[in-house]
């Protein structure tokens, strides 16, 4: 008797762990794919603003590396997109991690083109506090928008800094760690894509990115 | 059993006299951290609301079969696929606000509110009750968290609704409301600190509320027999 009861209640709750998991993977089956493209149109959209897309043909998105370069990316392993016009590299777009932000790290999009010169830098994800260190969202101030067309000899890389620690970039009133640590971050990127040089544009593509971002 | 509750009852009290974040204060965790916008809170509630009412629906749906001693696993299985659906759902058709609210949709399974109404009402209603109840106090949740988070965003950054498109489509863009760029704002209500002060006042306002409606119907009631009070009882 007590052990056909038990028996029981392990079929009721079996039964209705089989059915939340079915309904969940049937769900999942049914908007995969549009999840998947709203990831890749938000990620397009954020490019497009970075990128002289005028002057490429092909979709960064679709020609993406990973890179291992701990000590400048900030991360184990660094995506970079590459955009091209034809054979020829048009620019890179990495997206470098900053570990010294005043509330954890902080995760960058930035485009650096063929010259060296920046196309532009992006925050895509901060937990810095609220209205002080969140000035580097572009929506809410213009500073992001400093670094364009900023590259390592203008200004020259002592000159890398905030105001304060002697730089040319604006620091915002009582938050100086944010944008000293960001400052860094994007010059450490610039020395590694100038030290890369051609090579980041001559590595073998990895998987196309919509398949990666399934798993 | 007792007599059935009506849907009146059952509405006032998921709504108003048992409001589950003001009177039982459950489900805080989210309360605190998604508040920070009018645009978030109403997100967050009806992301609740959807999930709440699913699951008291489908535990009333199968009160008779669940035996007592597995019916919290059973919640519990029930509850996390519900938000998981959400979850994806909201991924698939409100993305930008499932990148601002995203971790907090998972969290949606820990709050005790959802299995307290499986446990409380649920199970042991009929289904059209169940629904109702769902429906109430994912409505008097939505209502909580709308307006904490338009309090706290107005006092931080001098708007209302603003960003309401990531929810609502284009059309929403209407319901912003600002002060303009000038408002310095007070940061604090920002932050977490202003989560618990504008939950207390709005506790407060609430038991101030109450007590006026009790002592307005405490002074209707001998005015019958004394027709000058009765008429001042109706003009107030």
């Amino acid at each position: 008797m007590k052990t056909k009861s038990i028996l029981l209640a392990g079929f009721v709750l079996g039964a209705f762990a089989v059915s939340g998991v079915s309904l969940v993977a049937v769900t999942h089956e049914a908007v995969d794919g549009r999840i998947a493209d709203n990831q890749y149109q938000a990620m397009k959209r954020k490019l497009d603003t970075i990128l002289p897309s005028e002057r490429i043909d092909n979709d960064p998105l679709q020609d993406g590396i990973e890179v291992k370069a701990r000590e400048y990316l900030g991360a184990e392993v660094t995506e970079v997109y590459r955009a091209r016009n034809g054979e020829d590299p048009v620019a890179v777009v990495l997206e470098p991690i900053v570990p010294d932000g005043y509330a954890g790290p902080i995760k960058l999009l930035v485009s650096v083109l063929h010259d060296g010169t920046i196309g532009g830098v992006r925050v895509i994800s901060h937990h810095e506090t609220p209205g002080l260190g969140d000035k580097i969202e572009e929506t809410k101030s213009d500073w992001v928008l400093e670094f364009n067309g900023k590259s390592l000899r203008n200004p020259p890389p002592e000159k890398w800094a905030v105001k304060r620690d002697g730089g040319e970039f604006d620091q915002f009133t009582g938050a100086t760690i944010t944008p000293r640590s960001i400052v860094n971050a994007v010059k450490s990127t610039l020395i590694y894509v100038d030290q890369q040089g051609e090579a980041l544009f001559k590595a073998k593509p990895a998987a196309p990115a919509d398949e990666k971002e399934r798993t | 059993m007792s007599a059935p509750q009506s849907y009146a009852s059952i509405v006032g009290e998921g709504i108003w006299s048992n409001n589950q974040m003001l009177v039982a204060l459950l489900g805080l965790c989210p309360l605190l951290a998604t508040t920070t916008s009018a645009t978030n809170g109403l997100g967050m509630g009806l992301a609740t609301t959807a999930v709440i009412a699913c699951s008291n629906g489908t535990v009333s749906l199968v009160r008779h079969l669940v035996r007592p001693e597995i019916r919290i696993p059973v919640f519990v299985l029930v509850i996390a696929s519900f938000v998981t659906l959400v979850e994806l759902i909201m991924q698939a058709y409100f993305y930008e606000m499932y990148l601002v609210l995203g971790l907090f949709i998972s969290l949606i399974v820990v709050n005790c509110m959802i299995i307290g109404r499986a446990e409380a009402f649920a199970s042991k209603n009929r289904v059209d009750r169940a629904l109702v109840d769902g429906l109430a106090v994912g409505l008097g949740a939505t209502l909580v968290l709308t307006t904490l988070g338009a309090l706290r965003e107005f006092v931080a950054q001098g708007t209302i609704f603003y960003q309401a498109d990531l929810l609502l489509g284009e059309a929403a863009k209407g319901l912003t409301v600002s002060l303009g760029d000038d408002y310095q704002g007070a940061l604090i209500a920002i932050l977490p600190p202003g989560a618990f002060i504008g939950l207390g006042l709005m506790i407060a306002l609430k038991n101030v509320i109450d007590k006026l409606v009790r002592r307005l119907k405490t002074a209707a009631k001998p005015a019958h027999s004394d027709p000058a009070a009765h008429a001042e009882a109706a003009a107030t």
